[in-house]
């Protein structure tokens, strides 16, 4: 017998518009209105600012370890501005662009990383998950929340974002698998950043692209510039139509990259060239939607400088709002545990500033007991004046 | 003799013992060019090239089932897990195979491997970046759990895991990475796995703990007018409850201080020990200060959870009033 093809496929990239500012018209035109342009443009110029704000934040002490976004905020944005305001939004920890178009309050992705689980409590209509640290998990919840509202019969779908580092755990391939096999429309989106912390994307995958993974999940793939925001609207448009008219999913590489470190406490000179870095500087998603709608007359440098005063001024409100939130109580992480707290657990909350664990106060002589009780009246002073 | 932190010990250690056992090599996230996130194999690679020493994709299952096969293989792998709070993927690896490989190949199939993995809380850290989770480990028969609290320690720890035949998770507490420095001698030297140390000699009260809470109870026991000892356990498992037992038969009471939350904690273990070994000698039931029964929190409440000197002296307070 001759030998056959079993199996064959290609490819598509998407690329409207270019680092040199050349526009596909056949793809780009009427893809998004003027309107929308100037507020998507706004929204990652925005993004931008708080990202540099946050930076400084943790450099003066103010915040924790944070992971910069810079540079990938056309990749979250493009999907939050196709997706149904209804549709799930499973994303990581560098889609704040994406999330913020949704309308979740910058401050509480700031307290987040400023060590608050409050900045967790995600308003429920925003349809969004909160970060999610390790690499990879997420993905599996999109398709169990999608699943979830299938079956009380919405016809929602998700969009999730993972890492092309994070495509590497077996969580990623479970997650492929089952929403493949069990016919759950998740539009997965790999942000390939080329590095994960100093990993680069190579040692990854050995595959020339990322989308490819999908293939072998039986799903479409197809791959976008994910710093042309044109391109990444395109490409979520089929994608979350296919998903929804079809119920299954589908695979976005969106190719981007990490201006920044990886986070705060990371230092990326220690093992990528700076020429790398410049290179990509050039093809920044927020430089090419400027220059275009400077082309097009739609904008200039008079509302450039009053788009920035605008920024500074929502952004320095957001971190007020995020560092004027009060402290909170000293006990506050026994609160959530349980929708009904055990009782073990309320006596070492009631005693956590005068025992040792496990211990019943009342075991306790009398003077001990006395010790106690003024050592609880000290901590709840301790804790006004905080 | 070199005046080193513990991070600057254990990569004398790692450089020492890939000298002498050409079969030791080192694997894991970002341990490569960038020397580890927290520069434990800083110059590593530099030093005995990517066969030996190279980063592997993003898994941690798959960094710790390759390092079985390695092992299984005639090497001695020593994978590391970036964070703790990053085991759980490969969770089913060491406690599914690592652990059992001995045991259900009668002896035919060893796994001799050296996990390490930056532990606890108190710097700073994001979610899933503080957690202690020992217990589990220890709570897994087949498995040798190791925890430092000095530099000098952990290099005579970590030269023994590389030299044991079995799988060893070796917990590096990061809240004392760079704490502090001490002699740490260039000589070749081991510290046994499974021996405590007893860092300070008392008669009023033992205090058990290991990793970076010894720090905190060290600054207890400065405050305290009373004597009392401290053992360091150094090993979780196989655990030294001989010199525990020893000391508590002395003292008459015992103070047991982890990070780790307090249920199943290894102090649970500890104290059903004491109560099964110096029953009669007790004049206190045992104490315990540890992490609470919740999520560790982030790091606005850490110090609110993590024990501190203040709690340890409570305890000693509540188990002398006893």
């Amino acid at each position: 017998m001759p030998i056959t093809t079993a199996y064959e496929t290609k490819i598509e990239r998407i690329s409207i518009l270019d680092e040199k500012g050349n526009f596909d018209e056949k793809l780009g035109k009427g893809l998004i209105p003027d309107a929308d342009l100037v507020k998507l443009y706004e929204a990652m110029v925005s993004c931008r600012q708080l990202d540099q704000v946050a930076f400084r934040l943790q450099r003066s002490g103010r915040m924790g370890t944070y992971p910069q976004n810079m540079g990938q905020e056309a990749t979250s944005l493009g999907a939050s501005y196709v997706l149904r305001k209804d549709d799930w939004m499973v994303t990581c920890y560098r889609e704040n662009c994406g999330l913020f178009w949704r309308g979740v309050p910058k401050e509480a992705i700031l307290l987040h990383w400023m060590g608050d689980e409050r900045g967790n409590a995600m308003p429920k209509p925003h349809w969004v998950t909160p970060i999610y640290v390790p690499l990879g998990t997420q993905m599996l919840h999109a398709a169990g929340l999608t699943m979830a509202a299938r079956y009380k019969g919405e016809d929602k779908i998700a969009c999730t974002f993972f890492g092309d580092g994070a495509s590497s755990e077996g969580d990623f391939h479970e997650a492929c698998n089952f929403a493949s096999n069990l016919k759950i429309p998740v539009v997965f989106v790999c942000q390939n950043n080329f590095w994960a912390i100093s990993t680069p994307s190579k040692i990854n995958s050995a595959a020339p692209t990322f989308a490819q993974r999908g293939i072998s999940y039986g799903m479409p793939c197809i791959q976008c510039d994910g710093n042309d925001l044109f391109a990444t609207v395109y490409t979520m448009k089929k994608s979350v139509e296919y998903a929804r008219s079809t119920g299954l999913p589908c695979f976005v590489e969106m190719v981007t990259y990490r201006l920044g470190d990886h986070t705060t406490a990371d230092d990326a000179t220690r093992y990528r060239d700076k020429a790398e870095v410049d290179a990509w500087k050039n093809r920044d998603p927020i430089i090419r939607i400027r220059d275009y709608m400077k082309a097009r007359k739609l904008w200039d440098d008079a509302k450039e400088a009053a788009l920035m005063a605008r920024v500074e001024e929502e952004n320095a409100a957001a971190v007020a709002r995020a560092e004027g939130i009060d402290a909170p109580h000293r006990a506050d992480f026994f609160n959530s545990m349980y929708a009904e707290t055990p009782q073990d657990l309320v006596m070492q909350r009631e005693t956590m500033h005068t025992h040792s664990l496990g211990q019943d106060p009342s075991q306790l002589p009398l003077e001990a007991q006395e010790r106690a009780r003024h050592m609880d009246a000290e901590a709840a002073a301790a804790h006004a004046g905080h | 003799m070199a005046n080193l932190n513990l991070v600057q010990a254990i990569n004398l250690a790692l450089i020492q013992e890939m000298e002498k056992n050409p079969d030791i090599v080192l694997l894991g996230e970002d341990i490569g060019v960038n020397g580890g996130v927290f520069r434990v194999t800083e110059g590593l690679q530099k030093r005995f090239g990517e066969k030996r020493v190279f980063d592997t994709p993003l898994a941690e299952s798959g960094i710790i089932g390759l390092s079985i096969g390695l092992a299984m293989g005639g090497l001695h792998p020593v994978p590391e897990i970036q964070f703790e709070g990053f085991l759980g993927p490969a969770y089913d690896q060491i406690c599914s195979h690592a652990a059992r490989m001995r045991s259900r190949t009668r002896g035919a199939f060893t796994v001799p491997m050296t996990i390490r993995i930056p532990v606890g809380g108190g710097i700073h850290a994001p979610e899933l970046h503080s957690d202690s989770p020992e217990a589990i480990y220890a709570h897994t028969p087949g498995l040798k759990v190791v925890m430092p609290s000095s530099p000098y320690d952990a290099k005579g720890l970590l030269v023994s895991a590389l030299r044991d035949p079995d799988p060893v998770l070796y917990f590096e507490p990061k809240r004392i990475y760079r704490a502090f420095r001490e002699e740490v001698p260039e000589d070749e030297y081991t510290l046994p796995i499974g021996k405590a140390r007893t860092v300070c000699e008392g008669t009023d009260l033992t205090i058990v703990s290991w990793g970076a809470s010894v720090v905190q109870c060290m600054q207890a026991i400065e405050k305290s007018s009373k004597s009392i000892e401290l053992i360091d356990l150094r090993t979780i498992y196989p655990f030294d409850m001989d010199a525990v037992a020893e000391s508590v038969k002395k003292t008459g009471r015992c103070v047991v201080v982890h990070e780790a939350p307090l249920t199943c904690g290894f102090g649970s273990e500890i104290a059903a020990r004491i109560m099964e070994k110096c029953f009669l000698e007790l004049e206190a039931p045992v104490q315990r200060v540890a992490g609470f029964d919740t999520t560790m929190p982030y790091y606005k409440l850490e110090l609110d959870y993590l024990p501190d000197a203040n709690r340890v002296a409570r305890a000693i307070e509540d188990c002398l009033a006893y």
